[in-house]
């Protein structure tokens, strides 16, 4: 070592043994530092939610400092000539006075928007993961209750945070908010009206309740539970797929110290890079464009940002039921799509590990991972539930088809009133056979291919080259590694 | 029970896969094709098949003191528009512009506005009388069109209004679209849809047109007479409409300023499938799993 | 429901019993695939530490290192020079932060020593820790003999202090009487949004106005009003509706009874046999309510027709409401009072 190595290696020894003489904290670091994590690139997918939400925590207390949470009208005299002379909200001046004047106001503003797109959509993806590969599964099962909360609540933080810019778009999507709520049975209207402070628009600390709600309540629990589920996931170890050296009863991976952990903030970074980038170069939610909200005005077109998408799309497909018994409204029709319908997605994914458990009988513990193609039923089921909250997240979008492509906007709701039920039957049966199908060949999903090479003779007479490689290569006769008669479960 | 399910559940078929899968898409489609094509028609009007070829709306007044439109008229441009309004509007409107009931409304009375807009948006002549009036390359050159509006002008009707963007105010005309366009044509006028009709984008509307489609009301748009739309407010909203050709897109790429739909496809396929590619380059794969 | 429906959902029933019928056919058919075996675990030691020891490699680290720093620094320079220009600055830091993580990242998989490590999971259960546990709960209750009446007053004293921290919530919220009112009633005269009022006899047919109340909060739930005037081959209001509407013109509440947006949209035919009726439209889910019948819906999922108000024409000409409205405006909730006629 030169003389300049020795030095930092005397002082990091001495500061050890400072923090060690104050804290005795090596025993639990040194744990930490030899914590191994499987290395699947799937796994990561946690990771870059959680990410994302440091980027939102981090944007968000910048934001916090100009946002003004009153709807005390006042008249703009800014830089924007458009809104020149217009009444708004002061809360809608102070965004506008972000995004406009205070130097990288909008960049900060459009990550912080860009950051929550994508972390529902990394909590989606990550999700997914965790149903097709079975994650689910004792002991893991508490843990995926705590995701699916957080799920919840970055849906309902993500529309309170775009809803204190009390601009046009969003104040729509308020007025539709305050409906659903009013729409459960028996007690919406106390509930709107105890959330608002009165009847629509509300009170006029509506929004400053939002934003305590926004900016204190909802992270605080959103950290928490974050915590939670890392430190479960920390003492039952991750789940791995079958291969070489894994057992039920190891962890087979990198340790923390070195690879992981610069991995690991390598992908921090990445995140944050990528938000950054989005942020300067892709305009989101261009308040200035919209215009300040007022109850008697909207606009065609007015949409929720993708994550309640689905939402829009059933209030939309519903027809137009309303239960009254003797005068009274006892299920008023927006309830349907904007509260029923999100209540049965997220109710049968809390169900479903017992709803499995119930079928297969089977309660031991796993810490294996199953490759989705190796449970057939469970794939199918999934892509199955999956897509028909997909199509009715795609109808929500049926107007712009229309004006795309002309057809018209009653028949596309016709047509997919009764559309959402038998497309997903129809992906059963296809995921069904595809993972049959993929099972039997062993073949990669994307890479491989099957069929032959055919070649066009000068005559112009077709002759076959080649079978493809999948079926040159010999079936297995004896179980790859990772395969074990006797413990399988039929399909 | 348990048992009876999990069988069904588990059982395969004999049939071979590619045929079930086949059979399964088939249906599918069939059930689609099925309910797609008899599209519900449009709302039939309870207005009774009189016989009537009165137009149920007709083109307003500029209003008293605004500035109107004049089109060239001479009587060779009305000999020629004669011509032309036989050959290419007759079988509709009738062959002295008193209409077709129950096809085409009478043209005799509605002035210069009207023929001006449908003929230079390229909305007129229609192919079916039920359908959707859509813009469209022109079918006449500027003198057709002006020797057609001098023709059916000479049946009288209101004169052609006019917008001139230069003297509107860009704040007054963008309240003013708010209030009474965006419901229909979208905030910054990239087009919208009503039950069952397309209400156009604004993007390719000249002053003139504008104007035009204000005070008369195309199709199944409504109109607004100078007592509720004055001519400042009118000049105002379209020079706002110039303005939303370009719109102030501060924030980088404005993504076609129609709002979440086209920033959720960005949040997917640009940002998480950024991420999930740097995740697979730090990841590891081996061969068997996914 | 309307026919429409009426065919869709015979439509439904006749596919599904179709589908009913093959699946019937192939479940009489059946194959014996025999699927692999789930998953196994491995004998294998996976073991094994490499150490890449390349100069090369940490180059590149050092100068994607480097390179983030021009790019951070860029950001600074924006900032303070280029007054801050969105674009320039999302490119410098995310640039930097981009090149950072690309160095981590090269430095995590290639530069740095590349370990597999195995580590067990240890058993979570743990028959006699859990035994234990309980026994030690048990054993703090050693001794104590009047058990139940200790837990049943544990009981009443939880639920009275939760029950105390809740009330508190009964304070945030108003009575539900509000609901029920909106600024209009007999003789409020109806203005523009920049406070004219309206002259009825300046009411175009064809044409569409937003009315507020005069002298009252315009932002109130049940201030915007649609107002129309429809020819009198379009007007088919119920009986008791029949002086609502003088002059064949009608005022309807703006905001949708499905989900609370204003109601902008409103089509009116140039020419009625070849197109459609007048109607207005609600651009949020497509609520479609005729202006000619009371306000009654024929598409969409508005499960209430749109409340009308009453108009007269007071001496001078001029707009002003008849009365009140006969029912609630906004979105149906339990206690919503709906139309009677």
């Amino acid at each position: 070592m030169n003389p300049l190595e020795r030095y930092a290696h005397r002082r990091f020894e001495r500061a050890s043994r400072g923090a060690e003489e104050r804290l005795g904290a090596w025993a639990g670091i040194k744990w930490a530092m030899r914590y191994v994590f499987p290395d699947h690139w799937s796994f990561l997918l946690g990771e870059i939610a959680l990410y994302s939400f440091i980027v939102l925590v981090a944007t968000g207390i910048y934001l916090t400092l100009y946002y003004v949470p009153s709807d005390s009208q006042v008249v703009y005299h800014g830089s924007y000539p458009l809104l020149y002379g217009q009444q708004m909200s002061e809360a809608y001046r102070s965004v506008l006075n972000l995004s406009l004047t205070v130097p990288a106001g909008l960049l900060f503003r459009q990550v912080h928007h860009w950051a929550a797109d994508v972390f529902i959509a990394a909590i989606v993806l990550h999700l997914m993961r965790i149903f097709f590969t079975g994650a689910y599964r004792k002991p893991r099962d508490l843990n995926y209750f705590i995701g699916l909360t957080m799920l919840m609540l970055a849906i309902l933080e993500g529309f309170a945070g775009y809803s204190l810019g009390d601009d046009l778009l969003s104040g729509m999507g308020l007025a539709i908010a305050y409906s659903v709520a009013m729409s459960i049975p028996f007690v919406g209207g106390q509930l709107a009206t105890l959330i608002w402070g009165g009847p629509f628009p509300g009170s006029d600390s509506f929004l400053a309740r939002l934003e305590i709600v926004h900016v204190l309540l909802i992270p605080v629990g959103l950290a928490v539970l974050i915590t939670f589920h890392l430190a479960i996931i920390m003492r039952q170890h991750h789940s791995q797929f079958p291969g070489p050296g894994r057992r039920e009863r190891n962890v087979v991976g990198t340790p923390m110290w070195p690879a992981y952990a610069l991995r690991s903030i390598g992908l921090l970074l990445a995140v944050a890079g990528v938000l950054f980038l989005l942020g300067g170069l892709i305009q989101i939610n261009p308040i200035w464009q919209w215009g300040p909200y007022h109850p008697y005005l909207s606009e065609n077109g007015a949409q929720p940002d993708w994550y309640i998408g689905w939402l829009i799309g059933a209030l939309r497909l519903m027809p137009n039921w309303e239960l009254v018994i003797a005068g009274r409204t006892v299920i008023p029709n927006p309830f349907w799509g904007g509260a029923a319908f999100p209540l049965l997605v997220f109710g049968v994914l809390f169900a479903w590990p017992a709803i499995e458990r119930r079928i297969t009988g089977d309660i031991r513990r796993h810490d294996l991972l199953d490759r989705p193609r190796d449970r057939p039923i469970r794939t199918a089921i999934g892509a199955a539930f999956l897509s028909w909250v997909v199509i009715v997240f795609a109808v929500g979008s049926t107007d712009r088809i229309f004006y795309r492509l002309g057809v018209s906007y009653t028949t596309q709701i016709h047509v997919w009133r009764v559309g959402i039920w038998v497309i997903p039957i129809v992906i059963f049966f296809m995921t069904r056979s595809a993972c049959r199908s993929l099972q039997l060949s062993g073949a990669h999903p994307l890479r491989a291919w099957q069929g032959n090479v055919i070649r066009r003779r000068q005559d112009g007479t077709l002759e076959v080259v080649a079978p493809s490689p999948d079926q040159i290569a010999p079936k297995p006769t004896e179980p790859p590694v990772g395969t074990v008669p006797g413990r399988e479960f039929e399909d | 029970m348990r048992r009876l399910f999990l069988r069904w559940f588990t059982h395969r078929s004999r049939v071979p896969r590619p045929l079930r899968a086949m059979l399964a898409l088939a249906l599918g489609a069939a059930w689609l094709v099925g309910l797609a094509a008899p599209s519900s028609p449009a709302q039939t009007a309870s207005t009774p098949a009189n016989g009537s070829a009165a137009p149920t709306k007709t083109p307003l007044s500029p209003g008293a003191g605004n500035p109107t439109k004049s089109f060239p008229d001479s009587p060779a441009l009305r000999a020629q528009g004669f011509t032309l309004y036989q050959s290419s509007c007759s079988s509709c409107h009738g062959i002295a512009a008193q209409g077709t009931p129950g096809v085409a409304p009478s043209l005799r009375g509605v002035g210069p506005g009207p023929v001006d807009f449908y003929l230079s948006t390229g909305r007129m002549p229609l192919e079916q009388p039920r359908e959707e009036p859509l813009r469209n390359a022109p079918a006449f050159t500027r003198t057709q069109i002006d020797a057609l509006i001098a023709y059916i002008s000479s049946f009288g009707g209101p004169a052609a209004p006019t917008a001139n963007p230069a003297n509107g105010n860009l704040a007054v005309g963008f309240g003013q679209f708010t209030l009474h366009c965006a419901g229909c044509h979208q905030i910054v006028a990239r087009g919208g849809i009503t039950v069952n009709a397309q209400a156009p984008d604004l993007q390719e509307a000249t002053p003139q047109q504008l104007a035009e489609a204000v005070r008369m009301g195309p199709y199944l748009m409504p109109h607004f007479d100078a007592n509720q739309i004055d001519q400042h407010q009118l000049d105002s909203i379209a020079r706002y409409v110039l303005w939303t050709r370009h719109p102030y897109n501060r924030g980088g790429w404005g993504i076609y300023n129609i709002g979440p739909i086209p920033e959720g496809m960005v949040a997917w396929f640009i940002g998480l499938a950024a991420l999930v590619i740097v995740a697979r380059l730090i990841g590891e794969r081996t061969d068997e799993p996914v | 429901m309307s026919s429409d429906d009426h065919r869709t959902v015979s439509r439904l029933a006749r596919m599904l019993g179709g589908l009913v019928a093959v699946r019937a056919a192939f479940r009489a058919a059946r194959s014996k695939q025999v699927p692999p075996p789930p998953p196994q675990e491995s004998d294998v030691d996976p073991r094994k530490r490499v150490v890449p020891s390349n100069r090369r490699t940490e180059g590149l680290v050092a100068l994607l290192l480097v390179v983030a720093a021009l790019f951070a620094f860029a950001f600074t320079v924006v900032y303070v020079v280029l007054s801050a220009n969105t674009q320039l600055l999302g490119i410098a830091i995310g640039g930097a932060l981009l090149l950072l993580a690309a160095a981590c990242i090269v430095a995590g998989k290639f530069v740095v020593p590349q370990e597999t490590a195995v580590e067990e999971r240890g058993p979570l259960l743990d028959e006699e820790q859990t035994k234990e546990v309980v026994g030690m709960i048990e054993a703090g209750g050693e001794g104590i003999s009047r058990r139940t009446m200790l837990v049943g007053a544990g009981g009443v004293a939880s639920a009275a202090l939760l029950t105390a921290a809740a009330t508190p919530l009964a304070s945030l919220g108003p009575t539900l009487h509000s609901l029920h009112e909106t600024p209009w009633a007999r003789g409020v005269r109806l203005v523009d949004d920049n406070g004219r009022p309206y002259l009825a006899s300046k009411i175009q047919t064809g044409s569409f106005y937003t009315a507020l109340p005069e002298g009252k909060d315009p932002e109130a739930f049940g201030a915007g009003l649609l107002v129309v005037r429809l020819p009198a081959e379009f007007i088919h209001l119920p009986a008791a509706r029949n002086d609502w509407a003088p002059d064949g013109i009608l005022a309807y509440s703006k905001i949708c009874p499905h989900a609370g947006c204003a109601i902008s949209l409103y089509r009116y035919p140039t020419y009625a046999p070849t197109s459609q009726e007048p109607a207005f439209t609600c651009p949020c889910h497509y609520s479609t309510f005729l202006p000619g019948e009371g306000g009654r819906v024929v598409f969409g999922p508005a499960g209430r027709a749109l409340p009308q108000l009453p108009l007269m024409v007071d001496a001078e000409g001029y707009l002003r409401a008849a009365a009140a409205f006969h029912e609630d405006i906004g979105p149906s909730w339990w206690g919503v009072h709906r139309s009677q006629s």
